[in-house]
Order: C-alpha cells, then sequence, then structure tokens
C-alpha cells in the first residue's frame, strides 16, 4: 500500500534533528534505515505527521572503541555492525546476534538504533542489550541522557525515548576475558522474526560455570532476563547433564505471547531448550 | 513535495516528489523502469531488490526523498552493449527462473553478494540470497547460476555494473 502522506526534513545536525523533533510535536518520528518504520506506513498502521531523517548524520553512525564498552552509533547499519572488527573482537554477541536480523538487503539499510527503538518484543538486539546491560545515549533539545537496558525496554514497542528524544547510541560494556558467547533463535523461515531466541554470555573458570548472562527474546512484551538460570548456573560444572538442569526454569516469570506461530506453553518448552542450547555454545560445551 | 536527484543506471533524473513516495514507485511509475517489480509489498520476497550506492536494498522499504542523491542500480541497466551481465547469463544458462517474477531482485542480490563474496560456497549463496523467494525453482537452479557466474571471469560486481555506459 501507499504510505499515509506525512512531511519530512533532513536535518544537518544531530542538534538541528533534536530541535527538528521537538518542535514537530508527540506525532514526528525519527527516521533512519526505516526498515521497520516504512512497513509500518505501508500498513498504515503508523501515521506520523513529520519524519526526521537522521540516516545521513555522520555523529551518530560511529563505531568506537572506549576503554571499557564499545560505542555503536544509532544509525550504524546492522550490515557495519556485523562487519565491524571491533565489535566482533570486544563485543561479540552483538555481531552473532544482528546477523540473524532479517537478510542482508535489509541489514545494508536498517540501522542498530532503529532495531532497538522500535523495541518489537521479537527483534534480536534487544534480548542482547539486556544480557550485556548496555547503556543507551538519548539526546533531546533539553539535553544528553543515558539509561539503562534494564529501564529502556518498557512495554510492547514501548521504550523510555519520550516523543523529543532521539537515540544516539548504545555503549556495549567488554566484558573481559573467560567469556563466551551465543545468540540462540528459532523461527519458521530464514529471514522470519524469532518465535522465541536466547543471548547467553557465559564466562568459564575451573572447568565450570563462575558467571552467566541470559536474555529471552519474544517471551513477553519485553526482553526478559533469566535471572533464575543466572542463579542456578553460577557454580555447575560446563556439561550437559548440569547445564540442563539449571536450565530448566528459563520460562520462570515470563509471559510469551500466543500467536500464529507458537502457544504460550510451546514458547516456554522453547525457551527452556534454546537456553540449554544457548548456554552449552557460549560455554564451549559439548551439548 | 521535495526534489531529488538520483543516477539510475547511468542516467541523472531530477523529480519533484512526494516524501511518502516509495523508490520503487519512483523508479516504475515515473521513471518508467519497469523491469523492477512489486511482489510482497511487505519487504520480505526481495523481488523489488536493487543496488543503492552499490549495496542491495529492497526498494519497497526505501522512500525515495531517502535516495536523493544516491545511485541506484536496477535490472535494466545491467545488459551492455547487447551482452548479457554475466549473473543474467549464468540464471539462463542454469535455467534459474520458472515464472520469472523473482528473477530481477533475485539477480541484483547474486551480484550484491559475489561484491562481499567473489566465490562464494553452496551454503554462503543460501545464505545470501535468504532475502529473496522463489516459489517456482525449489531454489537449486538459483544456487547453480550464483556458482556459475561466479566462476565467469569479468565484471559481475555492482559497482561495475552501474558504471556502465548505458545507451540513451
Amino acid at each position: 500500500m501507499i504510505p499515509p502522506a506525512f512531511d519530512y526534513v533532513r536535518p544537518a545536525s544531530l542538534g538541528q534533528a533534536c530541535r527538528a523533533l521537538a518542535e514537530a510535536g508527540e506525532d514526528a518520528k525519527v527516521l533512519s534505515g526505516g526498515q521497520s518504520l516504512i512497513p509500518l506506513l505501508r500498513l498504515r498502521l503508523s501515521y506520523p505527521t513529520v519524519l526526521v531523517d537522521i540516516g545521513r548524520l555522520p555523529e551518530p553512525r560511529a563505531i568506537r572503541d572506549e576503554d571499557d564498552h564499545v560505542f555503536i552509533g544509532a544509525t550504524a547499519t546492522l550490515d557495519e555492525v556485523v562487519r565491524s572488527a571491533v565489535v566482533n573482537a570486544e563485543v561479540p554477541l552483538v555481531a552473532l546476534a544482528a546477523r540473524t536480523v532479517a537478510d542482508p538487503a535489509v541489514r545494508h539499510r536498517g540501522t542498530f538504533g532503529g532495531s532497538l527503538a522500535h523495541a518489537d518484543p521479537a527483534g534480536d538486539l534487544p534480548a542482547v542489550a539486556l544480557a550485556l546491560d548496555c547503556e543507551f545515549v538519548i539526546a533531546s533539545a533539553r539535553g544528553e541522557r543515558t539509561v539503562p537496558a534494564a529501564g529502556f525496554f518498557q512495554d510492547y514497542l514501548e521504550t523510555a525515548l519520550a516523543p523529543d528524544e532521539i537515540l544516539v547510541g548504545v555503549k556495549v560494556p567488554k566484558l573481559g576475558p573467560g567469556w563466551g558467547f551465543h545468540y540462540e533463535k528459532f523461527h519458521r523461515t530464514a529471514q522470519a522474526w524469532a518465535i522465541v531466541g536466547v543471548a547467553a554470555a557465559v564466562r568459564r573458570a575451573d572447568g565450570g560455570v563462575a558467571a552467566a548472562r541470559v536474555a529471552l527474546t519474544n517471551m513477553g512484551a519485553t526482553p526478559l532476563r533469566a535471572t533464575a538460570v543466572e542463579a542456578a548456573l553460577r557454580g555447575v560444572p560446563a556439561d550437559a547433564d548440569a547445564v540442563a538442569g539449571a536450565c530448566a526454569g528459563a520460562d520462570a516469570g515470563t509471559s510469551p505471547p500466543a500467536d500464529l506461530h507458537a502457544r504460550p506453553d510451546y514458547r516456554r518448552h522453547l525457551a527452556r531448550v534454546l537456553t540449554r542450547r544457548a548456554v552449552l555454545a557460549a560455554a564451549r560445551a559439548r551439548p | 513535495m521535495a526534489r531529488i536527484t538520483v543516477n539510475v543506471d547511468g542516467i541523472r533524473f531530477e523529480e519533484e516528489v512526494e516524501p511518502r513516495l516509495l523508490l520503487v514507485h519512483l523508479l516504475r511509475d515515473r521513471l518508467g523502469k519497469t523491469g523492477t517489480p512489486i511482489g510482497c509489498d511487505t519487504s520480505n520476497c526481495g523481488a523489488c531488490t536493487v543496488l543503492l550506492d552499490g549495496k542491495s536494498a529492497k526498494s519497497c522499504a526505501v522512500l525515495a526523498v531517502q535516495a536523493d542523491g544516491c545511485d541506484i542500480a536496477t535490472v535494466e541497466g545491467l545488459a551492455a552493449g547487447g551482452r548479457r551481465h554475466p549473473v543474467q547469463t549464468a540464471f539462463h544458462e542454469e535455467h534459474a527462473l520458472q515464472c520469472g517474477y523473482c528473477t530481477p531482485g533475485m539477480i541484483m542480490a547474486a551480484i550484491d553478494l559475489l561484491r562481499t563474496d567473489p566465490d562464494p560456497s553452496d551454503e554462503a549463496i543460501r545464505e545470501g540470497l535468504e532475502g529473496n523467494l522463489c516459489r517456482c525453482t525449489g531454489y537449486q537452479n538459483i544456487v547453480r547460476a550464483v556458482r556459475r557466474a561466479a566462476s565467469i571471469d569479468g565484471p559481475v560486481n555492482g559497482e561495475q555494473a552501474a558504471a556502465r555506459e548505458v545507451p540513451a
């Protein structure tokens, strides 16, 4: 379908973009790659009055190694993230998950910040941001602020971003040596959204699991941290039986949706199985 | 309305467009480039894939205003001087199509794949084309065609294709 009519502005700087967004009021939307927004417009599920295009601004596109974290600019494309040497070396979980998003043509246009700000519960990167305790750098005409991942994702397609705010980038903490990573995704076809996904980071020591971080995709209205699994994994041997036992409660505290692809009980089953697989893969242990 | 300039298959166009105009509609309805079909209209099928500044993009998921100042390569600009592009030749020789509706997008996506991976494995070909759906062939001959194109000497990459002279 043809999208509804809207005005379009392409500011020349982040400051101008913030002012344009503030002036445009709460029915304005930020556009970058448009790989989530344009399909919504075409399906007439969204009726913005103004699109503020930040896709060509140089400032929020950079990927930088900054001491204890990697800064990934919001308008860096998913393809740039997947191919980034810094991301692959320092925060590989981000690259592992980003390469499973959609398909190459969508990843050429779709942006890292866009997939987070869109906050689809079936999106892959929100769970990664939550598992890694990323910090979201947000700008507006009122100033800049930082929001932790645990406070960013608030409800179905809802984030901490106010209508006049722009996501500038994300600080992804480096976890240091000894950590392994994996993103396990179950989907119906190659490019489809995750029915359930699991982001796992595991630190091994002395043949066992010293620490683990696990977050779930599409097991509720927002990505969820599997805190019970993280606690149960601490100190267990890194073998299939022990990990399976610790992951048996992966669906605890979740409220998975029902849709055409899966009922809630099937998603709960998937969460347990995929968590076990993700943790074993991240721990480099035999399944 | 917004004034944009685009370079499509080597020809420069200046157009006044509504911001909501999709790139695929600009190409087909305004510039007559009907070689790029509209398939699913939900950015799943990849039939409308073009190269935008050398990289594959689904033109139904790009606003024309976003393409302002960009180089766009469509399937119509691939053949030069009456000779098919090597990827077109490979699709022809391997019978990598039946109804042909997905073929323009499939060829543009294949050119993009070979740009970044000149000698892809079968698995890399399948992954590289995962955004393009074909309901006829079962993909086997498409994979063979891309493998064959990779073995053909000569320009198979998008930038070279886009830079070719196109007869007016």
